[in-house]
């Protein structure tokens, strides 16, 4: 053995050794998007785990150990998350997962966590992570299929059942587009006619026309991601259409009206309790976490809170409740911690997780909104 | 086929096809001067929109902030050409073309970090209020897109048939060595025509943003249909830019209101593919006779 082979030898040794001598920690796993794509879901999930980690370590840890945050990036590729996910499980020995971004990296590393049977708590949107249910797969964020009924159940308030969409083409407006098709017959909605435009398009006006000429539609209901619904809004009015207008909670961002402009009066979205969190009334139970979480967050980073990093704070108390109820990090021993989570107040909702709902969300995770003056009014 | 449908199809495909022909017009000039399609070209219209946005967030009055805008975007330009195009005089135009492709993702990258990741709109240029006929409405700016076309063209045709530097650029064009043996700065033109182009795109940028919309990565889809646009229209040709841009829209949304919303793209680029089988050059294209 070379001179300088030894010397890396032994540099690793010690290097080894510090690292286990230093950690009375425990290693918890967060493969996440924060370049890419997908960065805007990615960023505020990572700065959410980090603010939130420290927060714990500072106040003792959990079960008397404090807790170390391994984080890769994936850049949003499903290969990457995949290969880093292995790395978490081989390497660094985590005992949970938070993170996935994106239902693509988390369908990817599903496979790699079931085997190695480590608690796996998803940030990722698709209603497939947690259908069928996997004995360690969770998610945190609600799904499109719930704001879909949650607009129906709105419609149905209003008397109104027969409505038409226009969806985008990218993957959330088609996802939504399929949960709302699906789950319209239950709800006793008839979707009269459907049109979608590209996620990129700059006019809306030959799909809304069709739609304003159909009889019978009596609303209409926008599926959709990025600029797209702000332009449709705005196409929307411009054609002089009256019919009440219903976006996602794809757009429940301030950004939204501020590109929609005052076209954006009078149109509902479903959103999470995180984004009005100051205007909630005093009695909600989800006040006090989503107005300590959105000045928590604010205050260190500067930035206005979203509620994919509300999905990264869920997923980190889910955890560690559920560690301190199993009184050690023992995997699997969490694992069923995770599952008897109940009345867990976060900031997408009231958790109420069993063996078949590896979610435990229910419809009052939503919130509906109606833009009133270039602000949101929250609807009882 | 009711009337106030087919106008309002009709206004439609031309508040699009405005925007398509606004950003094709950019590609004509450095084509004309080196024979790259520039694929930056998208960069310099987003480029336009970002600045005005941001140079408006900071206080600025937007008209100062939409010059200044121009006068950011011909910078990068200029540099675009200087530290990317020049170093690789002589080499063929593809890997040139390559390089745009490049110096666009670089921009794109530098969007991410000077501005931010974000949507945004500018309030339109002129009055608000969509203008009624006949049953159908169209936004005041989609016509002010329209006008700025119009007078883009005048400019170029002015600039390329009538000024001595704009000859320089067709000989250039034609054959660089003859052009450079005759004197004329061939490097000086076509860097020239890149700054040009940086305000043509800027200007597109400025004047499109209140109906599309800008983010830092606008610019590859609206390049890639403005040069859609411009092929079919035949590549270096002005007008041909405008028509082809203008068909383009036209072909989407009558497609998007009388055929299906899911297939108006796949429609658009089969009516391409048509045209470009019988006429291989665009509409408007040289014969190429003229460019040997």
């Amino acid at each position: 053995m070379p001179a300088y082979a030894k010397t890396a030898a032994a540099i690793a040794l010690w290097l080894a050794s510090g690292v286990g001598q230093g950690s009375a920690q425990v290693k918890v796993g967060a493969v996440l998007s924060i370049t890419g794509p997908a960065s805007f879901l990615g960023d505020p999930e990572k700065k959410t785990l980090e603010i939130y980690v420290d927060d714990i370590n500072a106040k003792g840890g959990v079960n008397g150990q404090k807790l170390q945050l391994v984080g890769y990036d994936d850049g949003a590729d499903a290969n990457a998350a995949r290969t880093f996910a292995t790395r978490l499980v081989e390497e660094d020995k985590v005992v949970a997962m938070i993170g996935g971004t994106t239902t693509g990296a988390t369908l990817a590393m599903i496979p790699v966590f079931e085997e190695a049977q480590t608690p796996f708590i998803s940030l990722a949107g698709a209603i497939q992570i947690i259908e069928p249910v996997r004995k360690w797969v969770f998610k945190t964020p609600h799904t499109d299929k719930m704001a879909c009924e949650k607009i129906f159940a709105d419609l149905k308030q209003r008397n109104l059942t027969t409505v038409a969409l226009i969806s985008g083409t990218d993957a959330f407006g088609k996802s939504m587009r399929d949960q709302c098709v699906a789950v319209a017959p239950k709800a006793g909605i008839t979707i009269a006619h459907e049109e979608s435009y590209g996620p990129r398009d700059s006019d809306m006006t030959p799909q809304l026309t069709n739609i304003k000429r159909q009889a019978g539609v009596q609303a209409v209901i926008n599926p959709g991601f990025g600029q797209g619904p702000a332009i449709v809004t705005r196409n929307y009015r411009q054609l002089g259409i009256t019919l009440p207008l219903y976006q996602s909670h794809g757009v429940a961002s301030k950004q939204f009206i501020d590109l929609a402009g005052p076209a954006a009066d009078g149109v509902r979205l479903p959103a999470a309790a995180l984004l009005v969190a100051e205007k909630l009334p005093d009695g909600d139970p989800q006040k006090p976490v989503a107005v300590a979480y959105t000045r928590a967050y604010q205050q260190k980073t500067g930035q206005p809170v979203s509620t994919f990093g509300g999905h990264a704070y869920d997923g980190l108390m889910i955890f560690t409740e559920a560690a301190k109820r199993a009184g050690s990090f023992d995997r699997a021993k969490v694992r069923d911690e995770i599952e008897k989570t109940r009345n867990f107040i976060g900031t997408g909702g009231v958790v109420n997780m069993s063996p078949t709902d590896h979610l435990g969300l229910d419809l009052s995770a939503f919130r509906m909104l109606e833009i009133k003056g270039g602000d949101w009014t929250l609807l009882q | 086929m009711k009337v106030p449908e087919f106008l309002q199809f009709a206004f439609s495909g031309l508040t699009v096809g405005a925007v398509y022909a606004l950003v094709a017009l950019g590609f004509t000039l450095i084509y004309n001067a080196s024979d790259v399609i520039n694929f930056a070209q998208g960069e310099f219209v987003m480029l336009g929109g970002m600045t005005t946005v941001f140079l408006g967030l900071a206080g600025v009055p937007l008209p100062l902030a939409a010059c200044l805008a121009i006068v950011v975007t011909v910078a990068v330009g200029l540099a675009l050409h200087r530290f990317a195009i020049e170093p690789a005089r002589g080499a063929s135009a593809v890997v040139l073309i390559i390089i745009t492709i490049g110096a666009s993702i670089f921009l794109r990258g530098a969007a991410q970090l000077v501005f931010d990741k974000r949507f945004h709109s500018l309030p339109p240029w002129v009055g608000g209020d969509a203008i009624r006929v006949g049953g159908a409405a169209i936004l005041p700016q989609s016509l002010m897109v329209l006008g700025g076309a119009v007078v883009i063209v005048v400019l170029l045709w002015a600039f390329i048939d009538r000024t001595l530097v704009g000859k320089a650029m067709v000989a250039t064009a034609a054959n660089e060595l003859a052009a450079r043996l005759v004197g004329i700065d061939t490097r000086r033109v076509v860097g020239l025509s890149f700054g040009i182009s940086a305000a043509i795109g800027a200007v597109a940028g400025i004047l499109i943003t209140p109906i599309t919309l800008t983010s830092y990565d606008v610019g590859t889809l609206l390049a890639l249909k403005g040069f859609a646009a411009a092929m079919l229209g035949g590549i270096g040709s002005a007008v041909g830019a405008v028509v082809g841009g203008l068909l383009l829209g036209l072909l989407e949304a009558f497609a998007a209101g009388y055929v299906s919303s899911q297939y108006k793209d796949a429609v658009a680029f089969l009516v391409i593919l048509i045209v470009l089988l019988a006429m291989p050059r665009g509409l408007f294209g040289r014969a190429s006779a003229e460019r040997v």
